[in-house]
């Protein structure tokens, strides 16, 4: 890099190099954390962390881990979660979590060294096209090219990454840009108009009216709600309660949107979507008026797109207009933040005359309780000593063990079977509390989204729920774990297969194993021993509630290697290809998928 | 869903005048799989730092309207207006023909160039260069006729457009 232009300039007061400008600004925004990995581009940032007491920094071991950690972050607190990683290699790893934040709209300010301006472009050690790379896997990028643009430019991703539909923002800086003296402005006035970037957040009150007319008329409603209500903070989420025990409707959630009404609630409905619950999809199916707020009928949830809800009538309230019409054509749509639109509609249910009687949804409910006494989620669980651990057991004595304590739980997850019978078997009263890759099906998502979330609640009880195969995709972060003393517990269903794999390959393609065995997998207890944390195993059925007690009941990072059941399934299931009445209930009814065509096959 | 009757849509797009932004409206056609009939951008307005976009699209009424929204909330763009949508509007293309031949080709292409309204903007003994404005279908029609009489060349911007009347587009 070159010096000579860089010292000399530094005569007015209010000048001050480029990195404190920097973390300035995220004071300024109001940063406490920031999860990262050094490296030469940002070296100037990190000498200056450490001349300063405000922020705190977390030293990840992978930068694709510092983003996941940042989501944890932002997910259990509603906070924008910020995340330091160098040039080149250092933005190239953080990409998969920069996309997975998108998909999800997670709000996170991910700062990424450059090579100085003038090396742009030149093939320079550690440079890679960052804003290129990273254009369509974010929702904003910045390369900041001028001092003078630095921390206008720092402030303006705080409100791009947090405000409207919230999601990743990247801001690339040349290293020549962090040493150079740059001004400091001050955030704008919250509430200032932004140039460009003019989120709708109030709803039309015609539309409402329209939705609550349409409600009003429903014989067959169904409210359908996902990650939306959760991005609009926990007072949606009290407005949603509100709503729908105001209007005595059934209540499903998406798996992005669990915990936004209370799983124990008799209207709860359970999730819905592919290893949703028989009495969600067939009440999707079969109603009269479905009412989405904060979801976008995505293919997980929706199944076979021309033979979804063929009966209904549709309001969709969104606060992103691309989300609406987009898979799904809708009568009524609503654009707006998930909290305005649920206290406008208590509102207009309120004001509006239409006479609504509970009686008129009676025979609905009576529907409903015959799908719900088919009981899709149970299982057999042989008690008997020595007997194989089934996985849903597992997860369901997680819960309920979990929930004896009276602690605040937080759960993660990685992707597959796992993550579905974590959704299918905890239930989460509040939101917030569950954090998980939705969109982007992201192996590896679940151990530092545990990480993160555990920095920002040190008290919390905080568990990933893993598969041995996913754990091992950012196993590193045991080390972060045992640097910052962080008593994350990584619960391992272990089957030693890749089982969501597995699953497909034995319904989908005639039992042919293709590389979903767990081959030659590491002693997990061993493995946390080597890491400082302590391991637990659990071999079958009685020693399993043993295990879960003593790994809450230790004060420091655990792995408890649950060996469960090899062959065991994820149910119910719509087979890909299929409408919400075709779900598959069991293993009785696998023969099912063989109706699945190749049609069915290319929807993954 | 509704339908498969495609339609062509003329989008006006007012962006920031900025790097990438570009990039970002071809990115999102691309990386959603949207076609592109044309696509022009020049700055014009230097002190508000706008440029405008003009995009040629067709699709059905869904992705068109998909387009518009995509397009909205990307954060460097002011305003997307569907012309074809919003009313009369004007289109206009202009294109750079070389033509090169000699004798009596030579003269027909030069009535022809004439009955078009094509300006000429540079000769020789042996070629022409035609200078024409006119929607799409125009300058088609015209590089029809040239195509036998020694069309060597073609540049053209690609369609700009403007709403009729008082109607504006503005940030």
């Amino acid at each position: 890099m070159s010096a000579s232009p860089l010292s000399a300039a530094s005569a007015d007061p209010a000048m001050k190099p480029g990195a404190e400008v920097v973390l300035r600004a995220l004071k300024d925004q109001g940063v406490e954390v920031i999860f990262g990995y050094p490296g030469g581009a940002v070296l100037p940032i990190y000498d200056a962390l450490f001349q300063q007491n405000h922020i705190r920094h977390i030293l990840v071991r992978h930068e694709q881990a510092a983003v996941h950690a940042a989501e944890g972050y932002a997910r259990s607190t509603g906070k924008v979660g910020v995340v330091l990683v160098t040039s080149g290699p250092g933005a190239t790893n953080a990409v998969t979590g920069l996309v997975d934040a998108l998909m999800d709209s997670i709000p996170i300010v991910c700062l990424t060294g450059q090579v100085p301006t003038h090396l742009i472009g030149n093939d320079a050690f550690q440079e890679a096209d960052t804003t290129g790379i990273t254009r369509p896997a974010t929702k904003h990028n910045y390369l900041v090219k001028r001092s003078e643009d630095l921390a206008a430019v720092l402030h303006d991703a705080f409100h791009i990454a947090r405000s409207g539909r919230p999601g990743p923002v990247v801001i690339d800086l040349p290293k020549d840009i962090l040493i150079k003296p740059a001004p400091y402005t001050e955030p704008p006035k919250p509430g200032a108009p932004h140039r460009s970037y003019r989120p709708v957040l109030d709803p039309d009150p015609a539309a409402i009216r329209e939705a609550v007319r349409l409600l009003k008329g429903a014989r067959r409603p169904i409210i359908y709600t996902g990650g939306g209500v959760i991005n609009a903070g926990p007072e949606a989420s009290q407005l949603l309660t509100e709503f729908v025990r105001l209007t005595g409707m059934p209540c499903t959630n998406t798996l992005m949107g669990l915990g936004a009404f209370p799983a124990s609630d008799p209207q709860f409905l359970g999730m819905l979507g592919m290893h949703g619950t028989y009495e969600a999809n067939m009440a999707m199916w079969r109603c009269d008026v479905m009412l989405n707020i904060g979801a976008r009928f995505d293919d997980r949830v929706t199944g076979r797109l021309d033979k979804f809800s063929p009966e209904s009538k549709k309001i969709h309230a969104d606060i992103d207009p691309s989300s609406i019409n987009k898979n799904v054509k809708v009568e009524v749509p609503i654009l707006g933040d998930a909290a305005r639109v649920l206290r406008a509609l208590i509102a207009a249910w309120k004001e509006d005359a239409t006479p609504f009687s509970r009686a008129q949804i009676e025979p609905w409910w009576r529907q409903i309780d015959e799908w719900r006494a088919i009981r899709c989620l149970a299982f057999t669980q042989d008690m008997t000593p020595g007997a194989v651990i089934k996985p849903q057991h597992a997860v369901k004595r997680l819960f309920e063990i979990t929930r004896e304590t009276g602690r605040e739980v937080i759960v993660s997850t990685e992707v597959g079977q796992h993550q579905m019978w974590a959704a299918q078997y905890i239930g989460f009263e509040k939101p917030n509390r569950w954090l998980t890759s939705g969109g982007l099906g992201t192996m590896g998502y679940g151990l530092p989204a545990a990480m993160g979330a555990q920095i920002a609640h040190p008290e919390a009880l905080c568990i990933d729920v893993a598969g041995e195969a996913s754990i091992l995709m950012n196993i590193q972060e045991m080390g972060t774990l045992a640097q910052y003393r962080l008593p994350v517990k990584v619960f391992i269903l272990n089957n030693e297969y890749m089982g969501m794999v597995r699953q497909w390959q034995e319904l989908l393609h005639g039992g042919r194993y293709s590389e979903s065995y767990s081959a030659a997998l590491p002693d997990f207890v061993r493995l946390a021993e080597a890491f400082h944390a302590k391991g637990l195993r659990a071999r079958s059925i009685e020693e399993l509630d043993g295990v879960i007690r003593e790994m809450i009941a230790h004060p420091g990072p655990v792995i408890a290697d649950i060996c469960v059941a090899k062959d065991e399934n994820c149910f119910p299931m719509i087979p890909s290809g299929a409408a919400h009445n075709e779900m598959i209930l069991g293993p009785d009814q696998e023969k099912n998928a063989a109706r699945v065509t190749d049609e069915g096959k290319v929807l993954v | 869903m509704s339908g498969t009757d495609t339609r062509t849509a003329t989008i006006a797009v007012l962006v920031e005048n900025e790097a990438g932004v570009l990039a970002r409206v071809i990115g999102l056609f691309s990386g959603r799989g949207y076609n592109i009939d044309s696509l022009t951008v020049a700055p014009v307005d230097a002190e508000r730092r706008l440029s405008r976009i003009t995009i040629v699209t067709s699709g059905t009424e869904m992705v068109i309207e998909q387009i518009k929204a995509q397009l909205d909330r990307l954060v460097p763009v002011h305003k997307v207006s569907d012309l074809t949508l919003e009313g009369p509007h004007l289109v206009r293309e202009l294109a750079l023909i070389k033509v090169i031949g000699r004798g009596e080709q030579r003269v027909e292409a030069l009535r022809l160039a004439d009955a078009f309204r094509a300006r000429v903007v540079d000769a020789t003994v042996e070629s022409f260069v035609f200078e024409m404005t006119g929607d799409a279908e125009k300058i088609d029609a015209f590089l029809a006729l040239m195509r036998p009489l020694g069309l060597a060349e073609v540049s053209r911007t690609g369609a700009v457009a403007i709403a009729r009347g008082t109607r504006q587009i503005a940030p």
